[in-house]
């Protein structure tokens, strides 16, 4: 998983399809980027925030109860012990050092279950930004323990009120927002999508949970990668992290999709949001809207470089039901006490799924995630 | 140059064609989609209304290739790049082409990206205009202008459609940087939303483009005569100024 194309692309994926007025900065940020991806001072700063402010590197788990219940060795890395709960604080820590460095005094940023905007939330606080974050008003309704901590963090949490209301209808939101203010703002976005430089750079701000994960696995399996790398994938940020950390080695790779936003599963391409993707989309090319249990995965689309590797057959997608991830929720949380966000849950009821033929393999799954958000949603539907 | 959103109520095409009969020099028609990131919450309803309503671009090209000889003016369709690479590019070409449409604006297909559909655009005989925006280098301006055909589209301000209290200073100043650089007539859109204000950046530019605030009629549902009124209000204003 290496740089895109000149223009921007993975392959046939990716590009950037913005509005004129965008154009020049996103140029800026392609700029601005690579010249902090190597500038060492830049990587050190970098480094010591992951270190010292969101308590990097976080853990490999073993599992033996799971493991033996499923007759899969699992290995968990432990993305959801990171400060603010999950992969996000990487990828935003990055760009408001970057913003920052690029002069800008605001973040404006989309969220769907509120872990990208409360890590984007965080990192104004910590680096005295100004801050907006949508979130669709469906989202704010479930997940409305995160609006708060925004708030408490002294962002201001704009709801999205048009379309579906949710993630995608933020990302709309948050980029109408970005183009009347882009000389002071920069648009903090979660994952590896929209316009070129973002796939590229969000992926590279996430590396390093595969590179850990490769370091880690190392020493536990005596210099060995696992059977299969595997994680949930929504706009596909936390997946993109650590396949970047396996993609060269013989591990098998496999993105796991809500059934409701199956984005992989249905492989038609489109162009929303900046870049060329698979895309759920009606027989006229308007964007649908997804369907999941979990906000964070509640989006029609799917990262750009996400699209390429599941055309060239280096990962494979897999697409569980709601029902499959409440299993699996409950699943883990009662044999490890280990309670996962709804979004890895996906990824591990994909292998609870598939124990059969992973009979006896090692399977790294990265646990993007903790459930504390998701607690009181599931409460309803556990009792 | 009004913007209407095709399909949007039973009498958007009747609209269309009084808005002509107004004094319209060419009519730009919305093809409704679903994630319309470069407007504002006028248009966006529009938009919404229309798809619930169950137009699509098919329908809405057959209704305006029925009623060519009625609307008498060239019209531009605006719509996003999917509807266009969903259908494929050659295919949604053709089919403005055979509906009688001179122009096409997708406004998130931006100069870098343009080729592959101007290529087919192109060769059906549909003119692609392009966006200018006030943020665009100097060097970047012509660039835009060489490959934008009919006419080239200035960005009246950094933002989204929509009405705003005054013209903001960069739609005169976007005006000014592109007649300097093209002979293409220049029309400046976005936040041009009164016909004072029409008239004030039509001092420099060669036409303006006037959406949310006719889309805001036919969201009233003033009917074909209550916007064509509208339309003829801005008429007035512009031969007034140029008298």
């Amino acid at each position: 998983m290496g740089e895109p194309s000149a223009d921007g692309r993975f392959g046939d994926f990716g590009g950037m399809f913005v509005p004129e007025p965008l154009v020049p900065a996103c140029q800026e940020l392609d700029r601005a980027f690579r010249s902090a991806w190597g500038d060492p001072a830049f990587r050190d700063e970098l480094d010591r925030l992951l270190r010292d402010y969101a308590g990097r590197p976080s853990p490999m788990t073993e599992c033996p109860n799971l493991s033996k219940e499923l007759g899969v060795r699992i290995l968990l890395k432990r993305e959801d012990l990171n400060h603010t709960g999950s992969h996000k604080i990487n990828n935003v820590l990055g760009q408001a050092l970057l913003a920052q460095r690029m002069g800008k005094t605001s973040l404006v940023a989309e969220t769907g279950a509120g872990q990208h905007g409360v890590a984007t939330a965080t990192a104004a606080a910590l680096f005295g930004m100004d801050c907006v974050v949508y979130m669709g008003t469906v989202d704010i309704a479930r997940q409305e323990l995160n609006v708060f901590r925004m708030r408490l963090l002294g962002t201001e949490v704009r709801a999205a009120e048009t379309g579906s209301r949710t993630l995608k209808d933020a990302v709309n939101e948050a980029m109408r927002h970005w183009v009347a203010v882009a000389d002071t703002t920069h648009y903090c976005l979660g994952s590896v999508m929209g316009p070129h430089p973002y796939p590229w750079m969000v992926r590279e701000f996430q590396r390093v949970v595969g590179e850990e994960a490769r370091c880690q696995c190392a020493e536990i399996l005596d210099g060995g990668v696992p059977d299969v790398v595997t994680a949930a994938v929504g706009g596909g940020s936390n997946a993109a992290g650590i396949f970047a950390g396996f993609a060269n080695t013989s591990a098998e790779l496999v993105g796991v999709e809500p059934a409701g936003g199956a984005a992989v599963g249905r492989s038609v391409p489109g162009i929303v949001h900046g870049s060329r993707s698979y895309l759920m989309q009606d027989e006229w090319g308007q964007v649908l809207e997804a369907e999941s249990i979990s906000a964070g995965l509640d989006y029609p689309g799917v990262g750009p470089e996400h699209s390429h590797l599941a055309a060239t057959g280096r990962a494979t997608y897999e697409q569980v039901s709601d029902a499959e991830v409440i299993e699996a929720f409950s699943l883990l949380s009662r044999t490890e006490g280990i309670i996962p966000a709804l979004e890895c849950a996906h990824a591990l009821a994909w292998v609870s799924r598939a124990r059969a033929e992973l009979a006896g393999r090692t399977v790294l799954l990265n646990l993007s995630g903790r459930g504390d958000k998701d607690v009181d949603q599931m409460m309803g539907i556990l009792g | 140059m009004p913007y209407l959103t095709g399909g949007l109520g039973d009498d958007w095409l009747e609209t269309i064609c009084a808005v002509a009969g107004a004094g319209a020099d060419a009519i730009e028609i919305g093809v409704p989609f679903s994630d319309p990131v470069m407007d504002g919450t006028i248009i966006q309803q529009a938009n919404d209304r229309a798809l619930s309503e169950g137009a699509t671009p098919q329908s809405i090209l057959a209704a305006v290739s029925g009623a060519a000889a009625d609307i008498g003016v060239p019209t531009a369709v605006m719509t996003y790049v999917n509807i266009a690479h969903h259908m494929g590019y050659e295919r949604f070409a053709s089919s403005l082409a055979t509906a009688g449409v001179s122009g096409c604006i997708l406004p998130d297909l931006p100069l870098e990206e343009v080729g592959e559909w101007a290529g087919c655009a192109d060769a059906a005989g549909v003119e692609t205009v392009l966006l200018a925006a006030p943020t665009a280098p100097d060097e970047r301006l012509p660039r835009i202008c060489a490959r934008s055909r009919g006419f080239v589209y200035g960005v009246g301000l950094m933002g989204i459609t929509g009405v705003r209290e005054e013209l903001a200073a960069s739609a005169t100043r976007t005006a000014a940087r592109l007649k300097a650089v093209t002979d293409r007539p220049v029309l400046v859109g976005v936040g041009v939303g009164t016909p004072a204000q029409a008239a004030e950046v039509c001092e420099v530019a060669d036409g303006a483009v006037v959406g949310s605030a006719i889309v805001t009629r036919m969201l009233e549902g003033a009917g074909p005569e209550g916007v064509a009124a509208l339309v003829a209000e801005f008429r007035s204003a512009l031969d007034a100024a140029h008298s």
